[in-house]
C-alpha cells in the first residue's frame, strides 16, 4: 500500500512540476482571494477594532483559510483532471495498484501542493492583514492536521466526481459542507496561535486531527468501491 | 398516477411475447400506480391527524408561559426533524445494504429516503425561522442547532446532486452509496463541531425550555405521529416512483436491445461491403 | 509466463454466453455467445458501431455486463471481484493511449511498468523493439504523434505480458513499420500461450496472423458471417 502510494505521490508531484498548473495558476488564484478579502472587509477598518487590533487581522485566520479551501478545491480537481486524460482512469484499473495507496498517493501529493501554497499565502497574509504570531508550535500543528483534512476529505470527494462531466462543479457541492468543522477549527486555533493565549487552541487542534483520521480511513476503506466500477 | 387497465396498449410493445408474459416489466408497470392500499392507510391516516393536531394546536390547548403563541409550532416543528433524522437514518441504512449485497430496492430506499428527508429539512429550517423571528426578533441566529442543519440540508442536497446525474446505474448506486454512508458522519462531526464552537463563544443558548400541559404535550404527540404518517406515506411514493422509473428504464432496454439486434439487417451481409477502410474509423 | 504455456489441453479463455452490456443505456452488446480457446488470434471484424470496443472492454473487466454470463480467463464476469482480478491479466489496447501528457516516454512507461509490478530492466529491450529509443524517450507525451503515443502505448501492454491479448485496431495510426512490429509482437505473444483478440478494418492485414474472424452486427455476433470466415491457422 505505501509502496504504491509512493509510486503514485511521486507521479503526481512529477506532473505538477512539469506542468506548473498548482504554481503558476492555483497559488496566484489563491492570492487574489486574499486580496480581495482585505478589500472587501475595507482596509479603512484596518485603523480600528477590539483589543488594540486591526478589524482585518481579527478576521485574518478566517480568510485565509477560506482561501485556502477555495484554492484546494481547484488542486484536488486537477489531481483527478490529470487521471481523466486519454483514458488513465480505465489503466489505473487494470494495474495492480491497492485503491488505499492510490488514494494515499494522490492525497499526499496534493498535501506537498497545499503546504506549499499555505506557506505563501501565509506570507502574503502576514503582510497584508499584519498579524502577529504568538506560538509557532500551534500554528504548524494546526498547519499540519489542516491540511491533512483538507486534501484527505478532497481527495475522497473529488474521486467521487471523478470521471464525470460535471466534476468541476459538483465537488464543491459536495465539499464545501463536510470542511465546515475544518474551517472552524482552524481558524480558531489559528487565531489563538496568532494573538494568543494558545491554550485555547489546542483542543480545536485535537478535533483537526480526528478529522483527518476520520477521512484518511474512510478513504483507505471506500477508495475501492468509489474508483473501481 | 392511475392505473393502465387497457391491455391494447401492450400491443405497441415491439416483443409481442414479452409483453404476454405477465412477469415483464412492461406488463407490471402498467399495471401498477404509486399508490396501493398501504399508502391510502396511511394518506388518510395522516392527514386526518394533522387535522385533528391543528385543531388541539390552534384552538383547545393554550399558549405557554414563557413562548406564548409560538409554542405551537414547535407541534409541527419538532415533529419534522424527526421525520428528517430517520429519513437520513433510512439512506445510510439503505446504502450499507447496497454496498454489501448490490440490492435495488434499498438502493431506491435510499435515494427516497434522501429525498423526502431534505423536504422535512427545508420545513424545519422555515419553522424554525418563523419561530425565530417572535422569539429571538430575529429569522436567522448562529444557533448550534440552526447552523449544523442547514449545513446537514446542503449534503444531502449534494447527495441528490450525485444521485440525479446520467451515469451507468451500477457506478452512481455504488458511489451514492459511498456518499451516504459517508454522509451521516459529516452530520455528526458538524452537529458537535458547531455545538463545540458556539459554547466556546460563550454566546446565549436558545433550548427550549418548556414546560407543557397536558394538552400542549398531546398535541405535540399527535404532530409526532401525524408527521410518521405523512413521511412514511410520502416515502412510499416516492419510493415507487423510484421502481417505476427503473422498470421503464428495463422497457426502453427491451426496446433498445430489438432496435439492436435489428441492426444487422439494415446492413448488406456481403464481406467487401463490411470491410470499412482503415481511414473511417 | 511459460508455465502458462504448458498447461496441456487448450482451454477456454472467453466464454460469453448471451452476454448484454449496456454503455449509458445503450446496449452495446445485445446477446453475445462467443467462445475463444487458448493460444487462439481472433480478428474482431464488423462495421463501425457494431460493439467490437465494447466487447474487447468486456473482455478486459471494464464493461459492465447486464444479462447473460460470461467467464473470461477463468473469472465470472458477474462477480466484482472477480472482474477485478481480470483487469490485472487481461491487456488493452485501446483508441486513448493511457499516457499522462506531461510526462515523457520514459517516464510515463516506467509509472505503468511499477504500477503494473514490472520489473524496470525487462522495458528497455521493448522501448527498443518498438522503436522509441534514444532521444524520443525524452520527449513528453502531448508532443508524440499519435503513431508513437500508439508505439508507447504497446510497449506498456507487452511489458505487462497478459494472458490476454485485447487489441482495438492495434494497425490504427502505424507506419508499415509499426505494424510490422504489432503482427510480430502478436505472434511471439500466442507462443508464449497468450490468446488475442484483434479487432481491426484492415481485414486482409490481420487475416494472415489471425486464426479465425467473427463478425459483430448490432452487438451480436452475425452467425453466418462468422462461420464463413474460418481461416487457415497461422503455425
Amino acid at each position: 500500500m505505501l509502496r504504491d502510494a509512493r509510486l503514485v505521490a511521486r507521479k503526481d508531484l512529477r506532473i505538477e512540476l512539469v506542468s506548473k498548473v498548482i504554481a503558476g495558476q492555483i497559488v496566484p488564484f489563491g492570492l487574489i482571494v486574499l486580496l480581495l478579502f482585505g478589500l472587501a472587509v475595507s482596509p479603512d477598518l484596518a485603523v480600528l477594532g477590539r483589543d488594540g487590533r486591526s478589524v482585518l487581522a481579527q478576521v485574518a485566520p478566517g480568510l485565509f483559510w477560506v482561501a485556502v479551501v477555495l484554492s484546494a478545491l481547484l488542486a484536488v480537481g486537477r489531481s483527478f483532471a490529470v487521471e481523466a486524460q486519454d483514458g488513465n482512469l480505465d489503466a489505473l484499473k487494470m494495474t495492480g495498484l491497492d485503491p488505499a495507496g492510490v488514494f494515499l498517493g494522490k492525497a499526499a501529493a496534493v498535501a506537498v501542493e497545499l503546504f506549499i501554497l499555505e506557506l505563501i499565502l501565509g506570507i502574503g497574509a502576514f503582510i497584508l492583514y499584519g498579524t502577529p504570531i504568538a506560538s509557532w508550535a500551534l500554528l504548524a500543528a494546526t498547519i499540519v492536521l489542516t491540511t491533512a483534512g483538507i486534501t484527505a476529505a478532497g481527495t475522497v470527494y473529488a474521486a467521487l466526481a471523478a470521471g464525470l462531466r460535471v466534476r468541476d462543479t459538483l465537488v464543491p457541492l459536495l465539499l464545501l459542507p463536510v470542511l465546515t468543522p475544518v474551517l472552524l477549527g482552524a481558524s480558531i486555533a489559528t487565531e489563538a496561535a496568532l494573538f494568543g493565549p494558545p491554550s485555547d487552541g489546542w483542543s480545536w487542534v485535537l478535533l483537526l486531527g480526528a478529522f483527518a483520521l476520520l477521512y484518511v480511513g474512510v478513504g483507505i476503506v471506500a477508495f475501492g468501491s468509489i474508483m473501481e466500477e | 398516477m392511475g392505473r393502465a387497465q387497457s391491455s391494447s396498449e401492450a400491443d405497441v410493445s415491439p416483443s409481442a411475447s414479452a409483453s404476454a408474459d405477465a412477469a415483464t416489466p412492461a406488463s407490471r408497470a402498467q399495471r401498477l400506480s404509486t399508490s396501493s392500499r398501504l399508502t391510502r392507510v396511511l394518506g388518510i391516516a395522516g392527514l386526518l391527524l394533522l387535522g385533528i393536531m391543528l385543531a388541539f394546536g390552534l384552538w383547545f390547548s393554550g399558549p405557554e408561559i414563557a413562548m406564548r403563541d409560538s409554542v405551537r409550532l414547535l407541534y409541527i416543528h419538532v415533529p419534522s426533524v424527526f421525520v428528517a433524522y430517520l429519513c437520513f437514518g433510512v439512506t445510510f441504512l439503505g446504502s450499507v445494504q447496497y454496498l454489501r449485497n448490490q440490492s435495488s430496492f434499498w438502493d431506491l430506499m435510499a435515494h427516497a429516503a434522501a429525498e423526502i428527508g431534505v423536504l422535512f429539512v427545508v420545513f424545519v429550517l422555515v419553522t424554525g425561522s418563523l419561530w425565530g423571528k417572535p422569539t429571538w426578533g430575529t429569522y436567522w441566529q448562529w444557533d448550534p442547532r440552526l447552523t449544523s442543519t442547514s449545513m446537514m440540508l446542503l449534503m444531502y442536497v449534494g447527495y441528490l446532486a450525485l444521485r440525479r446525474l446520467d451515469l451507468p446505474g451500477e457506478v452512481r448506486s455504488q458511489r451514492a452509496a459511498v456518499l451516504g454512508i459517508v454522509s451521516i458522519l459529516n452530520v455528526i462531526v458538524v452537529h458537535y463541531s458547531v455545538k463545540w464552537w458556539r459554547s466556546l463563544h460563550q454566546s446565549q443558548t436558545f433550548g427550549i425550555d418548556t414546560q407543557m400541559d397536558g394538552l400542549m404535550l398531546f398535541s405535540f404527540f399527535l404532530g409526532v405521529i401525524a408527521f410518521l404518517a405523512i413521511g412514511a406515506w410520502l416515502l412510499v411514493h416516492r419510493f415507487r416512483v423510484g421502481w417505476m422509473e427503473s422498470q421503464l428504464d428495463e422497457i426502453r432496454l427491451e426496446h433498445a436491445l430489438v432496435e439492436r439486434r435489428n441492426e444487422g439487417r439494415a446492413y448488406p451481409r456481403e464481406d467487401d461491403l463490411l470491410q470499412v477502410r482503415p481511414g473511417e474509423s | 509466463m511459460s508455465d502458462r504455456a504448458d498447461t496441456g489441453v487448450p482451454s477456454t479463455v472467453v466464454q460469453l454466453d448471451g452476454v448484454i452490456s449496456v454503455i449509458n443505456g445503450f446496449p452495446a452488446l445485445s446477446g453475445i455467445d462467443l467462445e475463444i480457446e487458448e493460444g487462439e488470434i481472433v480478428l474482431v471484424r464488423g462495421p463501425n458501431g457494431a460493439g467490437k470496443s465494447t466487447l474487447l472492454r468486456l473482455c478486459a473487466g471494464l464493461a459492465s455486463i447486464d444479462g447473460g454470463s460470461g467467464e473470461v480467463l477463468g473469472f465470472d464476469l458477474g462477480d466484482r471481484r472477480q472482474r477485478r482480478s481480470l483487469r490485472r491479466e487481461a491487456g488493452l489496447l485501446a483508441h486513448q493511449t493511457f499516457l499522462y501528457d506531461d510526462l515523457t516516454v520514459d517516464e510515463n512507461v516506467a509509472f505503468w511498468a511499477a504500477a503494473n509490478r514490472v520489473e524496470p530492466d525487462t522495458v528497455d529491450p521493448v522501448l527498443d523493439r518498438l522503436g522509441l529509443a534514444g532521444r524520443l524517450r525524452s520527449v513528453r507525451a502531448s508532443s508524440l504523434s499519435a503513431g508513437q503515443r500508439r508505439r508507447a502505448s504497446l510497449a506498456v501492454l507487452v511489458c505487462r505480458r497478459p494472458r490476454l491479448w485485447l487489441l482495438d485496431e492495434p494497425h490504427a495510426g502505424l507506419d508499415a513499420d509499426g505494424q510490422r512490429v504489432v503482427d510480430q509482437l502478436v505472434r511471439h505473444a500466442v507462443g508464449f500461450g497468450a490468446t488475442v483478440l484483434i479487432s481491426s478494418h484492415d481485414v486482409d492485414r490481420v487475416a494472415e496472423v489471425a486464426d479465425r474472424s467473427v463478425t459483430l452486427v448490432g452487438g451480436r455476433l452475425d452467425s453466418q458471417a462468422s462461420a464463413s470466415n474460418r481461416v487457415r491457422r497461422a503455425s
